[in-house]
């Protein structure tokens, strides 16, 4: 990654980028507005929300839904969209719906 | 030791015959008139097994310049020609071959833009693309378009500029004038560039680099002043080149080139052909006691401003020949007379400063033509005043 803020002096000549894969560095979860939350006890880990995150931020482990990565996630709410399995109280939100939902970003 | 020989050669031929000697990675060109002769007689280097150079024939020029560019991150040394609508179909890349910093050099043979169609010579095309970020050199002769287009391999490949250079030449004047140009062999022009290993390339896969990467309001701004500064180094790089060029082959080059102007009162400045029509005049008049010179402009980006100011010190009154116009400006007139005007007015310069439009679409500008321009000059220079600060030469008023 360049360094942040560099001046026009010490930014890498036309763009460059040196680094591969430097993109994971880059914290697009500040683009997000809206903030998916996920029900864990009624999860069935069918991993539907997983295939379909545009971002890759579906994170899974041992076969099972583990966690958001919040650095990466834009909040596009295509996860909520996609989950199959309704809810009739959400864990996080209280309220009925899926086992994703999407939440105002609070900043 | 540099071995020269004398051959007659059209300019488009010259600048085809330094391309040969300098060999590059690869060259990707359409051809267009009049820069034709240069792709075609390349082309037949290549088909004759004269250079080892990738040749890529491509559908357009919008392609050309894109797989010039695409062959230049990949680490090649690249050239390309054009001319006229040819280049306008460049528009895009011109800027981006500027902006990601590629040293492609490439030969502009200039030729009037359409509407109306119009094969024939002026700068309208070059001109068009002047802000473009890359660096434009002008040459009078076939012998000069060959001594730029060696120069411009080592300006362009500088580090301290990694940029484009465009080499002009005036379309069937000098494309298609056969004159006698004296051509060094080839192992002198091999040593004059010397090779090209680029700091970064696509195909260092030891390295992987990412070029051209999406750029926002967080960094775009940083590399558009990296990208100006770049320009505005590249003049102290031309005149170290151009010094030793004259020493390795025995023709020097600078920003531009006095004639008669040691005690010039009035002087003309003017770019590519018409030098040798304004010299004549010039040598001529000279005979009859009139102080008058002549600045022909080599370097028009980056813009010589301080030098042309300082040339024209003591110098009352100066008249610009501009062979485009750059429609809406100021009283319609050339880019030429616009940027002297920058020039002398920054310097706080008393010199009156006139502008003469001249030979769009190939329209002929003869002595007599130059001798009004002398003669208005003087007028200037006399009274102090100017009456008319663009006029047209050689129009049917
Ligand atoms: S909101 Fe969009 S980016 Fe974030 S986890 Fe869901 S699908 Fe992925
Ligand atoms: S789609 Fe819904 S149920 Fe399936 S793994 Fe994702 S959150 Fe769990």
């Amino acid at each position: 990654m360049p360094k942040p803020n560099a001046s026009w002096k010490e930014a890498n000549i036309a763009g460059l980028v040196l680094e591969p894969g430097s993109a994971a560095e880059y914290e697009t979860g500040t683009w997000r507005v809206q903030r998916p939350v996920h029900d864990a006890d009624k999860c069935t880990h069918c991993m539907i929300c997983w295939v379909y995150c545009p971002d890759s931020s579906i994170i899974v482990k041992d076969g099972r839904w583990k966690e958001f990565d919040y650095f990466h996630c834009k909040g596009c709410g295509i996860c909520a969209s996609v989950c199959p399995v309704k809810v009739e109280a959400h864990q996080v939100t209280g309220k009925p719906g899926k086992v994703i939902q999407m939440t105002d970003e609070k900043k | 030791m540099v071995v020269s020989t004398k051959r007659a050669l059209e300019g488009a031929h010259a600048s085809a015959h330094a391309m040969r000697q300098i060999n590059p990675d690869v060259v990707a060109a359409y051809p267009i008139t009049p820069q034709t002769a240069i792709v075609q007689t390349y082309s037949q280097y290549v088909a004759d097994g004269e250079v080892d150079t990738e040749f890529i024939a491509v559908e357009s020029e919008h392609a050309a310049m894109s797989a010039c560019i695409g062959a230049a991150a990949a680490g090649g040394r690249v050239m390309t020609a054009t001319a006229a609508n040819g280049l306008a179909l460049m528009w895009e890349e011109l800027y981006i071959a500027a902006s990601m910093r590629m040293p492609i050099v490439m030969s502009c043979v200039n030729r009037a833009l359409s509407a109306p169609l119009n094969i024939h010579c002026d700068h309208s095309d070059s001109m068009g693309a002047r802000d473009a970020g890359w660096i434009h050199i002008f040459s009078e002769t076939g012998q000069e378009a060959y001594d730029n287009t060696i120069q411009a391999v080592r300006i362009a490949e500088h580090p301290d500029l990694l940029l484009p250079v465009m080499v002009m030449q005036d379309g069937f004047i000098t494309g298609h004038a056969v004159e006698l140009v004296e051509v060094a062999d080839d192992a002198s022009v091999q040593r004059f560039i010397g090779s090209y290993s680029p700091a970064h390339s696509l195909l260092d896969i030891d390295h992987p680099t990412t070029f051209g990467a999406w750029d926002l309001y967080d960094y775009y701004f940083e590399h558009k002043r990296q990208q100006t500064d770049a320009l505005s180094k590249a003049m102290k790089v031309i005149l170290e080149v151009g010094q030793e060029f004259g020493r390795e082959f025995g023709r020097p080059y600078g920003a531009f080139e006095p004639y008669a102007m040691d005690d010039a009162e009035i002087a003309v400045i003017v770019l590519s052909s018409t030098a040798g029509t304004c010299r004549t005049v010039i040598r001529e008049l000279r005979q009859k006691g009139l102080k008058v010179g002549l600045l022909k402009l080599r370097v028009f980006r980056p813009f010589p401003a301080a030098e042309l100011a300082e040339a024209l010190k003591g110098v009352k009154a100066v008249a610009v020949l501009d062979r485009s116009i750059s429609f809406g400006s100021m009283q319609g007139s050339g880019p030429v007379f616009l940027e002297l005007c920058a020039a002398l007015y920054a310097a706080g310069s008393k010199t009156k400063a006139i502008n003469y439009i001249y030979g769009l679409g190939g329209r002929d500008v003869l002595p007599v033509d130059v001798e009004r321009v002398i003669h208005e000059l003087k007028q200037v220079a006399d009274s102090g005043e100017v009456t008319s600060l663009v006029s047209y030469l050689g129009l049917r008023e």
